[in-house]
């Protein structure tokens, strides 16, 4: 049952950091049509990251291991009593989030924040497609739903990395930048983590189709893929980029700094 | 055919309630005075997701945060039919965007002021999209058709944030005590502005009488505000809270609640610029499209190569 709950909040944490993260741009994009798609995105990746607490929540509620023991779980000695949706964002700490290293990434330009989201809106796309016939019918089924929308992800950011890498000069160069920022991050969504491993997710599966889409959308972006390169990991497993506790920083403020209350 | 005839024509037009079109003839100051107020009304809309913004990243639960979002961009999405009704008037966006720039068109000077705790969240939502339904509900019968219709549209969304704010203050004057507070503090900081957005007093204002014959207007400014009044004053006997004017008070003969009076040197210092957030609101946007630039034109020079490519392919 653990395994379980920590991979639904791992799904849960990536679809709200990087949620999170889009939201920082919204009224400020470079365009006011692509203002709204970055926000939509983010809305979308919040809702998903809903479903998935509110899962997770009923999970860790029902678990015996909380019936019978309350007190040696240290996620229900600090909410005291139900675990909720918001409890679980709002309450974990850096250690506890297990979101992939890619989401927290800082928004950079509008370059690095495409980039982002195109090389995980491709993996987001195929481990989607990969979870809608898992045994678990809940994941499943947000999987399956939530398909539809990280389609549109993919298409959205893959058109934006081709605009940006055949565009002009600088937003070639910027597109570059980007790349030699972020790829390093890509290689942890492959390895799998215990809890994986234990649900049996093949994530290494993926790789095939996900490094083929990449390569197909930058072949057409005249940009190319980086040769094998060291590849940063941990952030399945709760170990992060410095950038993680500063988002977590401002997205718990208000739950922090008034503990317990409704909104 | 002499301009006194076809000037007749469109008074008779507009007095018998037949809309404007792009491609009608109009007299000049008419089609000037609706590019102003159409395209500072597009202002707005794009100011006005600066200071809601600023609590996206902070938003106290999933589902605020998300309802935040959504209302955030549906504002964007406002900017967007409202320059495209603008521009029916002959005017490009980047023109217009230019001109906001620049300092030489306005926006509605409510968005200069700041966003301090979540309960402004709530204040915006209740008294400044509900100052502004009272004007735009106004505004889906104006003569000019583009923008009656992007009003329409417009209000229904609006009124939703409207009843979205005031459920947000409903929660906060539920709560704790620093959340009683807080409601509050916020109601006390906005309630001023959010008067001040119907404009001077009709004594005072300049345009109201030319753009209440060619129906741009239909009400007055001291009619609307008084409206709006009435209908806070009750509302927010729901939520427990007061408003901070000591002379409000129900007018029996009137029919109307009396009120105390505005601080129109506030008011005119803010429209100078002087503001607690104008330089902010105005650099932020500034940046946002000095920072976009680059971007707008690799899409440009893609859109460009990919037409020349597709005629190569057609050839």
């Amino acid at each position: 049952m653990s395994a379980l709950i920590d991979y639904t909040l791992h799904l849960a944490d990536n679809s709200l950091i990087l949620g999170q993260r889009n939201g920082e741009w919204c009224g400020h994009g470079p365009i006011l049509e692509q203002d709204i798609a970055i926000t939509n995105i983010s809305l979308d990746l919040i809702g998903q990251a809903r479903s998935l607490y509110q899962y997770a929540a009923v999970l860790i509620n029902d678990s015996e291991l909380s019936v019978s023991s309350k007190a040696s779980s240290p996620l229900e000695r600090r909410f005291g009593g139900e675990v909720s949706e918001d409890s679980l964002a709002y309450l974990r700490t850096e250690r506890e989030f297990k979101n992939c290293l890619l989401v927290e990434q800082s928004n950079g330009d509008w370059a690095q924040t495409i980039l982002r989201q195109f090389l995980f809106s491709s993996y987001q796309y195929y481990l989607y497609q990969y979870l809608q016939t898992n045994t678990d019918t809940t994941i499943a089924a947000i999987a399956e739903k939530s398909l539809k929308e990280v389609s549109y992800h993919l298409r959205w950011s893959s058109e934006w990395v081709i605009r940006l890498g055949d565009g002009t000069g600088e937003s070639h160069g910027r597109m570059l930048k980007a790349i030699d920022e972020l790829w390093r991050y890509t290689g942890e969504f492959f390895i799998p983590a215990d809890y994986e491993k234990e649900l049996k997710i093949d994530g290494a599966s993926l790789k095939y189709e996900w490094s083929k889409k990449i390569k197909t959308v930058f072949d057409e972006a005249t940009l190319t893929v980086p040769p094998d390169i060291f590849m940063q990991e941990g952030g399945k497993q709760g170990r992060h980029t410095e950038q993680l506790g500063y988002i977590l920083t401002e997205l718990q403020y208000m739950q922090r700094a008034y503990p317990g209350c409704e909104w | 055919m002499p301009v006194q005839d076809l000037e007749k024509i469109f008074q008779q037009k507009i007095d018998e309630e037949i809309k404007i079109e792009p491609k009608d003839w109009m007299p000049d100051a008419y089609r000037k005075t609706n590019l102003r107020q159409i395209s500072q009304h597009a202002h707005s809309e794009v100011v006005g997701m600066l200071p809601e913004g600023n609590w996206i990243t902070r938003a106290p639960s999933l589902k605020r945060k998300l309802i935040l979002l959504a209302k955030v961009q549906d504002e964007g999405g406002h900017g967007l039919y409202l320059y495209s009704a603008a521009e029916t008037l002959g005017m490009s966006r980047e023109e217009m965007i230019n001109d906001l720039h620049s300092g030489k068109a306005k926006y509605s000077s409510i968005f200069n002021y700041p966003t301090l705790t979540w309960a402004d969240i709530g204040a915006i939502g209740w008294l400044v999209d509900g100052a502004a339904i009272m004007n735009q509900v106004m505004l889906t019968r104006t003569s000019y058709g583009a923008y009656a219709r992007a009003m329409v549209r417009i209000c229904k969304e609006e009124s939703f944030h409207q009843r979205q704010g005031f459920e947000i203050l409903l929660v906060l004057s539920r709560g704790s005590k620093e959340q009683k507070e807080m409601c509050q503090d916020a109601i006390n900081r906005w309630w001023w502005p959010s008067l001040m957005m119907f404009g001077p007093k009709d004594s005072e204002s300049t345009n109201s009488d030319q753009s209440m014959k060619w129906k741009i207007k239909r009400k007055s400014n001291d009619e609307l505000r008084q409206n709006f009044i009435d209908m806070i004053a009750e509302q927010i006997k729901t939520l427990g809270m007061k408003l901070p004017d000591d002379k409000l008070k129900w007018n029996e003969e009137r029919k109307h609640y009396d009120f105390g009076e505005i601080n129109w040197d506030e008011f005119w210092q803010v429209v100078k610029g002087n503001g607690p957030c104008n330089k902010q609101r105005l650099d932020a946007r500034r940046e946002a499209w000095e920072n976009g630039e680059w971007v707008r034109d690799a899409a440009a020079a893609y859109a460009k190569k990919r037409a020349a490519r597709q005629k190569d392919k057609a050839a």
